[in-house]
């Protein structure tokens, strides 16, 4: 019996050690400095906007961790010593291990503003950046969030939740544009101004000015525009939490490199989640991909491996999801922010505005590569197995009301999405059809 | 439009204060006229040597003036049961009907002028706060901002207050109507309007606030969720089936001389259904009466299956029942406090069966009683407290043994509550309220079969669904009832859970755990538990209210009917190829 040892109590740590005791009787010692428990990470905002309470993100409940003897400890590793297998805390005390993974998950990006640790000033990724977002945006008047990601967005959003106004800096000339194309970084723009959040595109942060307390009082845009506010989000995506593992014989690059066995370069010693790198990864996926889902899934595969049954991370069909205030946003394959030369597209919007579909193929063979939509939710399964399959624009476009995920009694947009179809691809006529409610209630 | 917003929200208070202020305003005052006119002959010479002391005295509040007109009949039937004239004794209670009469000052006098100022006031000053949120609020999606920070829906002080309020109320009604008189002589224009023959009472009351409740907080709910069709159409339908079949129906049916019939309520929830004061009602009454009884079998004995296999409980829990109607309406602020711990669902499983045996057994011994059979053993009670005591003791101490790792606190609450309760009861059995429900004679508990009804409708029907169910909104969740004791809800949920179309799908692998479902479900299911395995939730208490599926952020649940044999399915994450992960 190993005595496995997980840093890191995220979804990646925590996948992984319910997956080792699902299949094995090793001793499992989960470490966290942050929380005690496992909390959802995606849903501190949340608890800032008065929707949940931390007691609510947490995914099980407390007892889970006795009766499935995975032990946790509540400290901050200050430095790991792989050749006598020892983990020192901060405050002195060790443990030693005979396996280690390192789940540390990431850390929020600055890019060396001027300004930038000035009191009020802070990114949103762990339990100790709500608390301080907590404790220094009572009374104020207006708050900055500087990042253009998922993460501003939802900061713009707790911001707004409690009444206080958010100038959004956004240094892309539409929102998220890095990842989304246009039309749909335009549907965002449209909704963010919509609920009066103060966007300003293609703008950069230049500088965050200081009161005589220390304290934030301003920004200053690349403009030059001095802009008054007393906090200041700092959302410019994050990368790997991996500063005190370096200058160590650990092989870090800018993640923590690991092969498709999420081994690292030291026996024993693996890697999961935000903080990995994956040395070469597969054609569809990028070495790093700091969301959920790939947190849990690297878990899945490692909490195997670590049970005994060695498991390659073979991650599937690119998926992910957000919600931007009140429009839902779901992905399947790869869309990118612009095409490439082999692919085509397919682009309906509903008349409010608000709702979208973009279905991304391959200009030659027709079959299909991704799909964004806004608005409408669609069933994971049915997208994966089409994108699987190799299934060509026509028949997605003509079957789309067997990927719908919609409630019952809401609008079908299928019909609508047909026609347009119809009238973009005149030579690739689908029949338009809806089906009755009787036969949607019956089916 | 803020403005309007808060104007309307102080024309509320000032309706809502004026409504408990009501419950001062009055006089009464007893005289020998009314007293002729409302006692039985027979009975007018045993009571007035007693009554007579409260000729022409003026009462200001109606407490003291109800416990004199109690403390007189006790008195005569005290020394007539001294007297071991056990026929003599008076059963009837004259405290509604004297008080009644007896009543005057503002409320007789400006009825329908307190009338208007109360809900119509009220209604305006409701409306004035509700509807300028389609604008105030933005954009319309999921509104939970803050919910967690106020103070009625986060059991801080106004909900204790209200939750207090409530409890006060129902206990009223069920055990002191006569002193919530000026309220029940407030509804009575309206009770004229819709049948002039007939008399206000707690119940047209108690009615008549129900259905308020459930259009204005319905309307809040349809604007609330105006984004969502599901939630509107499902909203507008209780607010319906409320308003026509629970309250208009029934009153217009004994306007036209027809038997009191609510056609959408049945057995068991409908717990008196089978009572023989009801089956005669209805077989007497001609051939809408039989056409009644037989409606209110096939309800229950074809429709919850077949509707349910179709559909789920939902079709009746959160689209047509009053309870429910209330719970998704006036109960929507409340929702995110349903407990979601595993040791909660155990209590909820053991208690809502356990309701559901009880009820039963109940009917059984009513039908056998009215076919003429009976049924009657007497208990020391010593030993009914013994029982009850060990059986509490004994759950609590095999919960801790079978689940050392979650505490048993809560199973210990309960229990030591439900026992404290019953042994209180039956060892003040001879004291004032507690008199009329539990049948105990000395130290023996005489039970014949109706005995064990009357226990029923005291202990569930009033304590259980009214006090608990409704006056615990603000503390546990505007399902409580719904969840640990209907017995319909029980017989709707095997169904459900064995033989139905109806689930609630997950999509792939698109949940993020974060626990808003789990949340905002009221009826307390750990709904990401399942969520984030990729399971199916199949579960006999889901009244299908769909509101988890709303408020998830990344569109992962839906409620769906389908084929039976996709129901059941391992569960599965999609978009990992490393495993095929089944949990």
């Amino acid at each position: 019996m190993d005595h496995i040892v997980i840093i890191g109590n995220g979804i990646a740590g925590i996948t992984t050690a319910r997956q080792i005791r699902k299949h094995s009787d090793h001793k499992i010692t989960v470490i966290s400095g942050e929380t005690e428990h496992f909390f959802s990470r995606t849903a501190l905002m949340y608890i800032y906007m008065g929707h949940m309470k931390y007691e609510n993100t947490k995914p099980y409940e407390d007892w889970f961790w006795t009766k499935n003897k995975i032990d946790l400890k509540k400290a901050w590793v200050k430095k790991v010593n792989y050749s006598n297998k020892t983990l020192e805390f901060e405050g002195g005390e060790s443990m030693q291990y005979d396996k280690l993974v390192l789940a540390t998950g990431s850390k929020s990006n600055k890019f060396g503003w001027p300004g930038q640790d000035l009191e009020g000033v802070r990114g949103l990724y762990s339990y100790q950046d709500l608390e301080y977002m907590e404790k220094h945006s009572k009374d104020i008047d207006r708050a900055v969030v500087v990042g253009g990601g998922l993460i501003g967005v939802e900061m713009a959003e707790m911001f707004h939740s409690r009444n206080i106004p958010v100038t959004f800096l956004v240094r892309e000339t539409n929102f998220w544009n890095n990842i989304l194309p246009e039309e749909e970084s335009k549907l965002i723009n449209r909704h963010l101004f919509e609920h009066h959040i103060d966007l300003r595109l293609a703008t950069e942060l230049k500088e965050i000015v200081s009161d005589e307390n220390g304290r934030v009082k301003s920004i200053i845009t690349g403009t030059g525009e001095e802009i008054a506010c007393q906090f200041v989000g700092l959302t410019p995506g994050v990368s790997p939490n991996v500063d005190f593992l370096k200058e160590s014989e650990l092989n870090i690059e800018r993640g923590i490199v690991v092969n498709e066995y999420l081994e690292t370069n030291i026996p024993d010693v693996y890697a999961a989640g935000d903080c990995a790198q994956v040395a070469e990864p597969l054609s569809h996926r990028r070495a790093i991909e700091a969301v959920w889902y790939v947190g849990r899934m690297m878990g899945e595969a490692l909490g195997k491996t670590l049970s005994g049954q060695k498991t390659a991370y073979k991650p599937g069909i690119w998926f992910n999801s957000a919600k931007f205030f009140d429009i839902e946003y779901q992905t399947y394959g790869l869309v990118g922010n612009k095409l490439q030369d082999n692919e085509g597209q397919f682009y309906w919007e509903a008349e409010d505005g608000k709702k979208c579909v973009k279905i991304v193929f391959d200009q030659a063979s027709k079959k299909v590569i991704g799909v964004n939509t806004f608005g409408i939710r669609m069933r994971h399964e049915v997208w994966d197995k089409w994108l699987k399959e190799g299934k060509t624009l026509n028949h997605v476009i003509a079957n789309l009301d067997e990927a719908n995920f919609d409630p019952e009694f809401f609008k079908r947009y299928d019909p609508e999405i047909q026609k347009a179809y119809n009238g973009q691809f005149p030579d690739e006529q689908v029949s338009v059809r809806s089906r009755s409610l009787l036969e949607r209630i019956f089916s | 439009m803020k403005l309007v917003r808060t104007s309307g929200l102080i024309i509320f208070l000032l309706s809502f204060g004026l409504f408990l202020g009501l419950f001062f305003m009055s006089e009464y005052k007893l005289t020998e006229e009314i007293f002729a006119s409302k006692v039985k002959p027979n009975h007018q010479e045993l009571l007035k040597p007693e009554m007579s002391k409260m000729f022409d005295k003026s009462y200001s509040l109606s407490i003291p003036f109800v416990n004199q007109i109690n403390a007189a009949v006790d008195n005569v039937n005290g020394q007539l049961r001294a007297e071991q004239k056990w026929n003599d004794i008076i059963w009837d209670d004259y405290s509604g009907s004297l008080t009644k009469a007896s009543a005057g000052g503002l409320i007789v006098d400006s009825t329908w002028l307190l009338f208007v100022l109360v809900f119509i006031g009220g209604t305006i000053g409701a409306l004035m706060f509700i509807l300028p949120q389609v604008q105030l609020a933005g954009p319309a999606g999921i509104k939970h901002n803050g919910i967690f920070f106020n103070a009625l829906n986060n059991r801080g002080w106004v909900g204790i207050s209200a939750g207090t309020l409530l409890v006060v109320f129902y206990i009223l009604i069920y055990f002191y109507d006569a002193y919530m008189m000026n309220w029940i002589i407030l509804v009575e224009p309206l009770k004229k309007l819709i049948n002039p023959a007939g008399e206000s009472s707690q119940w047209f009351l108690y009615g008549f606030l129900y259905t308020f409740a459930v259009v204005v907080m319905g309307i809040r709910m349809l604007v609330k969720y105006r984004h969502s069709k599901y939630q509107m159409v499902r909203t507008a339908s209780v607010m319906f089936f409320q308003l026509a079949f629970a309250f208009l129906i029934p009153e217009i049916l004994v306007r036209l001389n027809q038997p009191y019939f609510d056609f959408k309520n049945m057995w068991p929830l409908d717990y008196d259904f089978f009572d023989a004061w009801h089956i005669d009602m209805l077989t007497k009454s001609g051939g809408i009466g039989i056409f009644m009884f037989a409606w209110g079998i096939t309800l229950f004995v074809v429709g919850v299956p077949t509707f349910v296999f179709f559909f789920g409980k939902r079709w009746y829990c959160s689209w047509v029942c009053g309870c429910g109607g209330l719970a998704e309406t006036a109960g929507d602020p409340f929702r995110q406090l349903s407990d979601k711990s595993t040791e909660a669902w155990q209590i909820e499983r053991f208690l809502i069966h356990g309701v559901f045996v009880f009820g039963v057994i109940m009917t059984g011994l009513v039908l056998y009683n009215f076919f003429g059979g009976d049924f009657g053993f007497s208990l020391n009670k010593w030993i009914i407290v013994s029982v009850v005591v060990a059986t509490a003791v004994g759950l609590s101490l095999w919960h801790m043994k079978k689940y050392p790792d979650m505490g048993s606190k809560k199973v210990m609450t309960v229990a030591g509550s439900i026992a404290g309760f019953v042994v209180l009861a039956v060892v003040f059995s001879e004291v004032s309220v507690f008199k009329k429900y539990i049948p105990v004679d000395g130290s023996n508990f005489n039970f014949y079969s109706y005995d064990v009804r009357t226990v029923y409708g005291f202990m569930i029907g009033s304590l259980f669904s009214g006090v608990i169910g409704t006056g615990f909104y603000p503390f546990m969740g505007n399902r409580v009832w719904c969840r640990f004791g209907c017995p319909l809800a029980a017989y709707l949920g095997f169904v459900q859970r064995f033989k139905s179309k109806f689930r609630i799908t997950t999509n792939g692998g698109q949940c993020i755990s974060c626990g808003n479902c789990s949340t905002y479900c009221e009826m307390g299911i750990d709904v990401r538990w399942y969520a984030q395995r990729g399971q199916n939730i199949v579960r006999s208490s889901c009244v299908g209210c769909g509101v988890c599926s709303a408020v998830c952020p990344r569109g992962v649940l839906n409620l769906e009917n389908g084929d039976e044999s996709t129901r059941f399915t391992d569960p599965i994450l999609i978009g990992n190829d490393s495993i095929k992960v089944t949990e």
